[in-house]
C-alpha cells in the first residue's frame, strides 16, 4: 500500500524584496564607497574624522535620492534625517572608543609589578619607569573615598528618607538645594573647604580636608539616586507596615530600607564613582604627597588624580608614561564601580 | 573683591604687586577676571553648540531608531562616558583630539575665515578655545543625552500613534509630536550642560593656552576660563591674591548656580507634564 506522498509547499516570503529590487541599493552602496573615496582624495577632508564625515555626506545623499525616487518627497526627507541622526549618534560613541583604546595602549607601557607596591617618595620624575610607583596614590585615594563615604552616605540617605518618607515642610526647599548642589563645579567645593578650614588658620593640607571636599560632591549624587530608589518602593509595603501597628520609624527602618537595599547600594557606588576621579578639589586641600601616608589627619596625602596631575605638570617623557599608567588604574577603578552599580541596578528590577 | 568693585568683573588684567619675598612692588595690584569670564562663556557656548545637536540626535536615535539588540549596549556606553574622570578628558584631549582638532580648525579658517568669528590674527591654532570647546562638548554629551532621552521617552504614546495613524513618516512624527513636547526639557538639559562646561577646570587647564586677554577669535590659541585661572594662580599666590581668587570662585559659583536652577526648572516642568 502506497501512501500518497505529501508535498509541503516551500514557505514563501512575498514581502521580501527580490534580487532585482535590491539593485538600486547595491548601486547606492557602491556610490557611497566611491564618493567617500573621492571626497577624501580630492578635498580637504583627511584622517579618520574626515573619512567619517565624507561617508556621512555620501550616505545621506544616496539614501535620500533612492527614497525620493521610489516613494516621494516625504520619504526622501525621512531618509535624510534618519541617516543624519544615526551618524550623529555614532559620533557620540566615537570618543569613548578612542579614549578606551588610547588609555589601554599608552597605559600598559608604564605598568610593571612594582608600580602597585612602591611610591614616588624616593623616585624623581625623570627616573626610568621601573623605579617608583603609585602605592601612595592608591592608598590615599582609598582612604579619602572611605572617609567621604562615611560622611556623605548617612547624610545623603537620611536626606532621601526625609524627602520620600517624612515629606516634611522643608521638602521643596531641600530638594531644590540638593539639585542646585549637584551642579556645583568641583573646584568650588575645593575652594570652599580651603577658605572655610585651611586658609588663615595655620592648619596644613591633609587627607581629611580632601575627603570633606569630596563628600560635598558625593552628597547630592547619593541623595538624588537614593530618593529615586525609595520612590520606586510600592506604597503597599508602607501601608502594610503601618497596618501591622508599626510606627513610621519602624516601617521605614524595617520595611522600606531593606526593600530598597540594593538600590541604595547602587546610589552609594554611583556616588563613589563620581568622586573617584575628581582632581580639582584635591589640589586645594590635600597637598599631594609622594610618600605613602596612612594617617589622614596628619601631613600631605597623595591620590591617583593628583599623581596624574603632578606627572603631567612635570612634563618629562617618563612622567608622561607614568600619567597614562596611573590613568589606566583610575579608569579601571571607575569602570569596576560603574559596572557593579549597573549589575545591582539590573537585578533590582 | 570689595576693593576692586565692579572692575573686578570688567577688568582684563591680573597683576599681583606682592613679590615672592613679601615686599610690595611699585605698581598697585590689579585683579580683574573680565577676560577669563568672557573665556568661560565662549568655551562653554562652543561646547553647547557642538555638543547639544549631537546629544539630541543621539537621544532621538536611542528612543526611536536604534535596533533593540544594541540599545542597552549604546545606553551603557554613553552612561559610562559620564563616569570618566575629567582629567582623563584633559589628557586625551591634549594628546589625541588636539592634532585632529587643529586640522579642522585650519579647514574652518581656510574656508570660513571671512566670518570674523573664524578669523585669526596670527596663524597659531593649537590650544585654542575651539579645541577646549570640543573637549567640553564631548564631556557634556552624556549628560545632555541622558536628559534628552528621559524627556523624549515621556512623550505620550497615544500622540505618537495618532501621528502615525495620520500617515506621518518617522521624521514628520518626531517634528510634529516629540520635538514640541520635549522642547523646554531639552533646553533645560542644554543649560545643565552649559553649567557643567562653565565649571570645568582640569580639562580646560590641560588643553587651553591661558592668556589674559579677551579673545573672540575662537580658533586662535589663547584664552582661559575662571576655574583654570584659579588653578593657575593658586600655587604661588599671596594672601591677598588668594582672596581675589576666592572672589573669582564665588562668581563662578553664582553663575553656575543660576544656570543650573533655570535648567532644573525647565526639565522638571516637562517631565511632570508627561506623567
Amino acid at each position: 500500500m502506497s501512501t500518497a506522498t505529501l508535498t509541503y509547499p516551500k514557505p514563501q516570503k512575498p514581502w521580501r524584496p527580490k534580487q532585482r529590487d535590491l539593485i538600486p541599493t547595491y548601486l547606492g552602496v557602491l556610490v557611497v564607497l566611491l564618493g567617500t573615496w573621492a571626497l577624501v582624495e580630492f578635498t580637504g577632508f583627511a584622517g579618520k574624522l574626515g573619512a567619517f564625515a565624507s561617508a556621512v555626506i555620501c550616505t545621506t545623499a544616496v539614501s535620500t535620492l533612492l527614497a525620493g525616487r521610489s516613494r516621494g518627497t516625504q520619504a526622501a526627507k525621512n531618509a535624510a534625517v534618519a541617516s543624519i541622526i544615526t551618524s550623529l549618534a555614532l559620533l557620540a560613541v566615537f570618543p569613548v572608543i578612542s579614549i578606551l583604546g588610547t588609555v589601554l595602549i599608552r597605559g600598559t607601557k608604564g605598568i610593571y609589578v612594582g608600580f602597585f607596591t612602591t611610591d614616588m617618595g624616593l623616585a624623581s620624575v625623570n627616573d626610568p619607569l621601573n623605579v617608583g610607583g603609585i602605592l601612595h596614590a592608591i592608598v590615599g585615594t582609598f582612604i579619602m573615598i572611605i572617609i567621604a563615604t562615611l560622611v556623605s552616605v548617612p547624610l545623603g540617605i537620611s536626606t532621601a528618607i526625609y524627602l520620600t518618607e517624612i515629606r516634611g515642610p522643608g521638602s521643596i526647599l531641600i530638594r531644590f538645594l540638593v539639585q542646585a548642589m549637584s551642579g556645583v563645579p568641583s573646584i568650588v567645593a575645593g575652594l570652599f573647604i580651603y577658605s572655610a578650614i585651611i586658609s588663615g588658620s595655620g592648619r596644613g593640607f591633609n587627607g581629611l580636608w580632601g575627603a570633606l571636599a569630596l563628600a560635598i560632591l558625593m552628597l547630592p549624587t547619593v541623595a538624588r539616586t537614593a530618593e529615586e530608589v525609595l520612590l520606586l518602593i510600592a506604597e503597599d509595603l508602607r501601608e502594610a507596615g503601618l497596618a501591622l501597628g508599626a510606627t513610621q520609624w519602624r516601617t521605614v527602618a524595617m520595611v522600606v530600607v531593606p526593600a530598597a537595599k540594593s538600590g541604595l547600594i547602587t546610589a552609594i557606588i554611583l556616588g563613589i564613582a563620581r568622586i573617584a576621579g575628581e582632581t580639582a578639589p584635591l589640589l586645594f586641600t590635600t597637598g599631594g604627597g609622594d610618600v605613602t601616608n596612612l594617617n589622614p589627619v596628619d601631613g600631605v596625602m597623595g591620590s591617583i588624580p593628583f599623581a596624574i596631575w603632578k606627572a603631567l605638570i612635570s612634563g618629562s617623557a617618563e612622567s608622561n608614561a607614568r600619567a597614562w599608567a596611573s590613568i589606566l588604574v583610575l579608569l579601571a577603578l571607575v569602570m569596576i564601580l560603574f559596572f557593579s552599580a549597573r549589575r545591582l541596578g539590573k537585578t533590582r528590577r | 573683591m570689595a576693593r576692586e568693585g565692579l572692575s573686578f568683573i570688567t577688568g582684563y588684567e591680573w597683576y599681583s604687586s606682592i613679590n615672592s619675598d613679601g615686599s610690595t612692588g611699585e605698581d598697585p595690584s590689579v585683579y580683574g577676571i573680565g577676560a577669563m569670564l568672557i573665556g568661560t562663556i565662549i568655551t562653554a557656548l562652543i561646547a553647547v553648540s557642538i555638543g547639544v545637536p549631537i546629544s539630541i540626535a543621539a537621544a532621538l536615535y536611542l528612543n526611536f531608531y536604534v535596533p533593540t539588540a544594541i540599545r542597552g549596549f549604546l545606553v551603557g556606553v554613553i552612561d559610562l562616558m559620564a563616569a570618566f574622570p575629567s582629567i582623563l578628558f584633559g589628557l586625551w584631549g591634549f594628546n589625541v583630539l588636539m592634532p585632529s582638532g587643529e586640522y579642522w580648525a585650519k579647514l574652518l579658517h581656510k574656508y570660513l575665515g571671512w566670518i570674523p568669528l573664524f578669523d585669526v590674527s596670527t596663524p597659531f591654532f593649537s590650544r585654542s578655545p575651539f579645541i577646549a570647546g570640543l573637549v567640553l562638548a564631548i564631556m557634556i554629551i552624556p549628560i545632555v543625552t541622558s536628559i534628552a532621552r528621559e524627556v523624549f521617552s515621556q512623550t505620550p504614546l497615544d500622540r505618537i500613534q495618532a501621528a502615525y495613524a495620520l500617515g506621518a513618516t518617522k521624521w514628520t512624527m518626531i517634528r510634529a509630536v516629540v520635538l514640541p513636547f520635549g522642547y523646554s526639557g531639552v533646553v533645560g538639559g542644554a543649560m545643565l550642560g552649559l553649567g557643567r562646561a562653565m565649571g570645568e577646570t582640569v580639562a580646560v587647564f590641560t588643553v587651553l593656552n591661558i592668556i589674559f586677554q579677551a579673545n573672540f577669535q575662537i580658533l586662535l590659541g589663547a584664552g582661559g576660563n575662571v576655574a583654570s585661572l584659579i588653578i593657575l594662580k593658586f600655587g604661588e599666590a599671596s594672601a591677598e591674591e588668594i582672596k581675589a581668587l576666592m572672589a573669582a570662585g564665588l562668581i563662578l559659583f553664582l553663575l553656575t548656580l543660576l544656570v543650573n536652577m533655570l535648567a532644573d526648572l525647565l526639565v522638571s516642568r516637562t517631565v511632570k507634564q508627561g506623567r
